[in-house]
């Protein structure tokens, strides 16, 4: 049986996958990276090859086109706008979803054929604050340490990122090290209480911005110590940093953090979108590194600063230089004679000659009617980019929308004039960087669907209507040129050097094994880094956007730990959406005022709002809530949470401060509430609210509420999912808005309908089950519209997912005198598996102390 | 003590054959106006259907009764009563002293004053003889009609459409048994009713019988005519109180009686279809039954009481189960409602200030009791989404 080697498509970890004959997908035990680990959404690969809705022809205005006529049409729009407004009024965004070789690809189509630096990446909204911050003090993007030293180190500190449930494997790692070295000690740095904390000694809450204030403070501590070495910029750091206090810490978890720091010197600092993700964010990297940089606890085994990127190949994109404060190849205007070798080399006369636009800049330009021509590539800006309806408006503006994806649900394909199909995982064939510098091969092993070529093959052919030809024959070569340009302008200080790729063979380049980079010559395996680092001055501020008695509450965003970022992939995968169903707003109980667990808020800022199930979690800290970013017009158009984002950004880095926007909630009155269990998916216009999910047995579940007539909703939903010959069964209590009916057709079950005036209704779970059955009896149609089995207790909600123990054999063992997370774990075994849901499980016991009496 | 019934009915032979067991020393006689043996009377749709023969419906044989050591007589008619003396008089002339007199004299089948009322083949649906009739005009085959869509009526109905005769219903309301039914769970019954060949026409009233020298037809007071060899009149009973009444007893709609069932002579008592009890009549075989069990207590010199419970219904019809109980056109009643299609089940409940006030079923009639019970109690029921779902639901949600 063959298997294949690849990488999985998910977060920057870059965990190495073997895929067998079956699409079977386990974690490759001889890559450095995971070795032979795998997370949920790693595990589930295999369930997302066939994607329904994939883009398999190419479309021009809405209509069916051939490759040719497409090609011809995106060429001609280029050469309109190129024409018109000269070559900043094009512009590429890309994705940290592309392989390196189509990045290189995009980056040279931009720079050197269209002649622009008009090329952002979504990389801007995932870490461009931490190559802001690499650039300052190491005057090079790079990330010294390796994934070893999170195992070596003594300390570990996290720092905005929620690694257990954003990079699950690295957290694996760390827990097995620790559990293995219980002298290590573990530090969370994060305004929420994240499943990471389960393994952590210490979680400082800081409040959101106030990271540099600590780190500032931590510098000026180990100075006082005399634990810091004469560093360039160290002073100006010292004296930027005097004073610095990070509010509402408890001052002896300060200072006990600040000891534990000062007495190891093997500490890694590793930090992720919550540090990146701020109009302070390439601040916050440097206020980090200058920790280490002036302790010199950087490069050495368990010690250093360590940026995690949150996307498969955001490095990879970094190294070609697919950024619009970018050249290629770690070469920059800024270093004379970069520029010209680059031109030379290219035998581009028109090379880009200066920056260009950064994400959120591009899209408030091509909002301006400033840009004539835009090729998106994988990915869904429509979705993810802060101020998002301003930016739809921006995309309806551009004359000329490329959208290259797989996917032709995505609600920025459905924007495009001129949609291109691309290959997707398993299919295309190229390398990725992780996080620890690490290049990997993405190897296809299904055919080509439809009509979908590689994103660098339509690459060139536009080219080559423009009049240039790439002369690329597959990845291989492009991997090539990739690795020359790094070669260019030497001797030079730059770290990132793939001389040893200039002449790699295809067949080499097949069997690539995961290498480190630098690697100046064949064969050569990079290592730890110790660049020559300075310190950089981080005078604190505050976000941008301050809260105020009008928008008093602070919004957060990010991922959760089963979804991948708008959905198009893990959004069809029942298991991956069994563990957060819906769109939640988690508000800290003393926020709440009258608003309830479960019901509808909305969430309102100066740039939009969108509507939310309100979960009240005292992991949240009061004063903040924090909503998912994952959900679009396709699963949940009411709680696509962008659009109220704030689209600050940093000074330098252009990075959106997706991590603070002040908001206020309120709550949402609904005539009704209710649920659609069908045998098919509805469109979410049945209800002013809507979130569809998919469950097993192809069964689609929808969460509705309305503010129409309870009854008129209910025979609205009953005639959505009638079918011919089948009977319903009803309960209808019009005086307390109660409306309840299953159809059923040959005692199969063909879809529930529940509608209640508030949100507490029957659980899902059970009903859901009832799908797989044949033969309904009469007796058990009853059943059916309690929502249980006749005498049986009612089902409560499934809490751990790995174990499928209820919330109800929790309360249970909680009743029968458990009242610890430990304890709950040995009696039900709930939270001993990926632990995500230990947070629940602590709530669950807290609410039950609460009841106690004194 | 000489005990003397009169009326061999349900109640009547129920009450004969209690007093005999419990009244010491006592000689029971039961006296029947139809010439057979105590009868099922509400098995009579059974006869008429083909489902039972005569000698199925005979509830009490000879011997059993003679064992039961009453003396019963079948074909005596009572025309008069000499209460100062004592004795009643036989049509025959014969006169029967009595300690004890209980009246169960029933009720007849009402009969509509239209033209034509007296042809041949207009028919009651009442007793043995009636039947009789029926089962002779219904070999011939042909049009009947029967007037009168309430649970007799919907009855003689479907046995004689399983005869083989096209019946046509006429009813004066919208839907059948409205008394019993809401007009939802009428309509279930009226096209369940229609598959096995029943025509309604409702809301209708009869102006006239029309024939020669048998009838032929009924006259609709829109002016249709539907043509009709067999018309059975099903349109209501009527107490039989001739006899209590010439005998100067207290009579209003029916035998007055108190709660021991005595009536204004305290030596008569009355049970069954042919007394009044505060004000209210009974109409179905339960109530006669317990009333003839307080009768024969009181008989026996023991503290006996009626007290009757909310009206309730509990029918089969042609084999459907239905069920009603309290108020059921309460328009001041909220409602709720349990429809299954694939089964034919209906439920509506009628609450209000969250008590249940009402309830009807229709095919599936097993919660009755529970419903019956939450009723009487007045109480606040819990968890109202699960009240029409049936006691195993609202047990496990209390």
């Amino acid at each position: 049986m063959s298997v294949t080697r690849s990488t999985c498509p998910y977060c920057g970890v870059g965990c190495g996958v073997l895929v067998d004959a079956k699409g079977g997908v386990t974690g490759d035990p001889d890559h450095p990276a995971n070795q032979g680990r795998l997370c949920s959404k790693g595990t589930a690969l295999g369930e997302t090859l066939d994607q329904p809705g994939r883009l398999l022809h190419p479309e021009v205005d809405g209509k069916r086109a051939s490759w040719d006529a497409a090609l011809d049409a995106a060429a001609e729009g280029f050469r309109r706008a190129l024409a018109e407004g000269g070559p900043d009024s094009t512009a590429l965004y890309v994705s940290g979803q592309l392989l390196t070789e189509d990045y290189f690809a995009a980056n040279k189509f931009a720079k050197a054929v269209l002649g622009t630096a008009n090329i952002d990446s979504n990389s801007r909204l995932c870490m461009a604050s931490a190559v802001a911050g690499h650039k300052r003090a190491f005057g090079e993007d790079l990330v010294p340490g390796v994934y070893e030293d999170l195992e070596q180190a003594d300390l570990v500190v996290l720092v905005g990122s929620n690694l257990a449930w954003c990079h699950p494997v690295l957290f694996q790692r760390l827990v097995a090290a620790r559990a293995a070295r219980p002298s290590m000690r573990v530090v969370v740095i994060d305004p929420r209480r994240t499943a990471s904390c389960d393994a952590a000694d210490l979680h400082l809450a800081v409040a959101p911005g106030d990271d540099v204030a600590l780190f500032d403070a931590l510098l000026c501590h180990l100075h006082a110590a005399g634990l810091t070495q004469p560093a360039p910029g160290l002073d100006a750091a010292l004296a930027a940093a005097a004073g610095a206090r990070p509010q509402g810490i408890p001052a002896a978890d300060l200072a006990r953090f600040f000891a534990w720091f000062a007495a190891t010197p093997r500490v890694v600092t590793l930090f992720s979108q919550g540090t990146n993700q701020s109009s302070a964010g390439t601040d916050k990297a440097n206020a980090i590194i200058n920790c280490h940089v002036a302790t010199g606890r950087l490069g050495q085994p368990g010690a250093g600063p360590f940026s995690v990127t949150g996307q498969p190949n955001a490095m990879g994109g970094r190294e070609v230089g697919a950024l619009a404060n970018m050249l290629a190849g770690h070469l920059d205007w800024s270093v004379p004679g970069e520029h010209a070798a680059l031109a030379g080399f290219w035998r581009a006369p028109k090379l880009a000659t200066q920056p260009g636009l950064k994400a959120v800049e591009l899209f408030q330009a091509a909002g301006a009617g400033r840009i004539g021509a835009l090729w998106v590539m994988a990915t869904n800006p429509a979705v993810s980019m802060p101020d998002a309806s301003a930016v739809r408006a921006a995309l309806r503006r551009v004359p000329m929308l490329v959208v290259s994806d797989c996917t032709r649900d995505s609600d920025t394909v459905a924007l495009a004039r001129i949609r291109l199909p691309a290959l997707g995982w398993g299919e295309k064939d190229g390398t990725v960087t992780n996080s620890e510098r690490v290049i990997s091969r993405q190897r296809g092993f299904r055919p080509w669907p439809g009509e979908a070529r590689p994103d660098w093959w339509a690459i060139s052919q536009v080219a080559r209507r423009l009049g240039w030809d790439f002369g690329w024959d597959g990845p291989a070569a492009i991997f090539r040129e990739h690795a020359a340009v790094t070669t260019l302008a030497r001797p030079s200080q730059r770290v990132f050097d793939l001389a040893g790729f200039t002449a790699l063979e295809d067949a080499g380049y097949a069997a690539l094994a995961p290498t480190r980079w630098p690697v100046p010559v064949p064969g050569a395996q990079g290592g730890r880094l110790q660049p020559a680092a300075r310190c950089v001055p981080t005078p604190p501020r505050p976000p941008v956007n301050a809260t105020s008695d009008s928008f008093p509450l602070r919004l957060l965003t990010g991922r959760l730990r089963d979804q991948w970022h708008t959905m198009t992939r893990t959004g069809l995968v029942p298991r991956l959406m069994a563990h957060v169903p819906e769109p939640l707003l988690s508000m800290h109980p003393d926020d709440a005022g009258a608003m309830v667990d479960g019901a509808l808020a909305r969430v309102e800022s100066d740039w939009g709002s969108a509507v939310l199930r309100l979960k009240l979690d005292t992991a949240i800290p009061p004063g903040s809530v924090f909503a998912p970013m994952h959900w679009t017009d396709r699963f949940a158009p009411a709680a696509r949470i962008n659009p109220a984002v704030n689209p600050a950004v940093d000074p330098i880095s252009g990075q959106p401060e997706l991590k603070h926007t002040p908001v206020r909630v309120l709550p949402v009155p609904m005539a009704w509430h209710g649920f659609v269990l069908a045998r098919q998916s509805l469109p979410a216009e049945l209800g002013e609210w809507a979130a569809r999910l998919p469950l097993a047995h192809g069964v689609w579940r929808h969460e509705l509420a309305g503010e129409d007539a309870p009854a008129a909703a209910f025979a609205r939903l009953r005639a959505a999912v009638t079918e011919p010959d089948a009977a319903w069964v009803t309960l209808d209590d019009a005086a307390a808005g109660t409306h309840r009916a299953a159809l059923l057709r040959d005692g199969r079950l063909l879809a529930v309908v529940f509608l209640g005036a508030s949100p507490t209704l029957p659980a899902r779970d059970w009903l859901a089950g009832l799908f797989a059955e044949n033969r309904i009896s009469l007796p058990a149609r009853r059943a059916l519209l309690a929502g249980r089995p006749a005498d049986g207790p009612a089902p409560t909600p499934t809490i751990c997912v790995c174990h499928g123990v209820s919330a109800g054999s929790i309360a249970a063992a909680i009743a029968g005198g458990v009242c610890t997370l430990a304890q709950v774990g040995e009696a039900t075994a709930a939270g001993t598996g990926c632990g995500s849901c230990r947070p629940e499980i602590n709530a669950l016991l807290a609410a039950a102390k609460v009841v106690e009496p004194a | 003590m000489r005990i003397l019934v009169v009326g061999a009915g349900p109640a009547g032979t129920r009450c004969a054959v209690r007093a005999a067991q419990r009244v010491r020393g006592a000689e029971v006689t039961l006296l029947g106006a139809e010439l057979a043996l105590p009868y099922d009377r509400v098995a009579l749709s059974k006869l008429l259907a083909g489902e039972a023969e005569i000698g199925d419906l005979i509830t009490h044989p000879v011997v059993e009764l003679a064992a039961l050591q009453v003396r019963f007589r079948a074909g005596v008619a009572v025309t008069e009563i000499d209460r100062a003396a004592q004795v009643v008089t036989t049509r025959k002339g014969e006169r029967l002293a009595y300690d004890r007199l209980v009246l169960a004299t029933g009720s007849s089948a009402v009969r509509l004053p239209l033209p034509g009322a007296e042809l041949p083949g207009v028919l009651a649906y009442r007793d043995l003889d009636d039947v009789r009739a029926m089962l002779r005009l219904a070999a011939e085959g042909g049009h009947a009609v029967v007037i009168g869509g309430g649970l007799l009526g919907l009855e003689a109905a479907t046995g004689l459409a399983a005869r083989g005769m096209k019946v046509t219903v006429v009813h004066a309301m919208g839907w059948p048994m409205d008394r019993q039914l809401d007009p939802e769970a009428g309509a279930l019954l009226t096209t369940r009713l229609a598959r096995r060949g029943i025509r309604f026409v409702m809301p209708a009233a009869t102006v006239a019988l029309e024939g020669v020298r048998h009838v032929q037809g009924v006259r609709l007071d829109d002016g249709r005519l539907l043509p009709a060899s067999l018309v059975v009149m099903s349109v209501g009973i009527r107490p039989n109180v001739a006899l209590a009444r010439d005998a100067g007893l207290q009579v209003a709609r029916g035998v007055v009686v108190d709660d021991a069932m005595r009536t204004s002579d305290a030596a008569i008592y009355a049970v069954g279809e042919c007394t009044e009890h505060q004000g209210r009549l009974i109409g179905l075989v339960k109530p006669a039954l317990e009333q003839a069990e307080v009768a024969a207590a009181a008989l026996a010199g023991e503290a006996a009481c009626w007290q009757p419970v909310p009206d309730s219904a509990a029918l089969k019809v042609s084999g459907t189960a239905v069920w009603s109980a309290g108020e059921i056109s309460a328009e001041t009643a909220e409602a709720i409602i349990l429809r299954d299609e694939g089964a034919e089940e209906y439920r509506r409940l009628f609450l209000r200030d969250g008590r249940l006030v009402g309830a009807v079923l229709y095919g599936d009639t097993a919660d009755a009791g529970y419903y019956m019970r939450l009723i009487a109690e007045q109480r606040v029921v819990g968890s109202r989404a699960e009240l029409a779902l049936g006691s195993s639901f609202m047990d496990a949600a209390a």
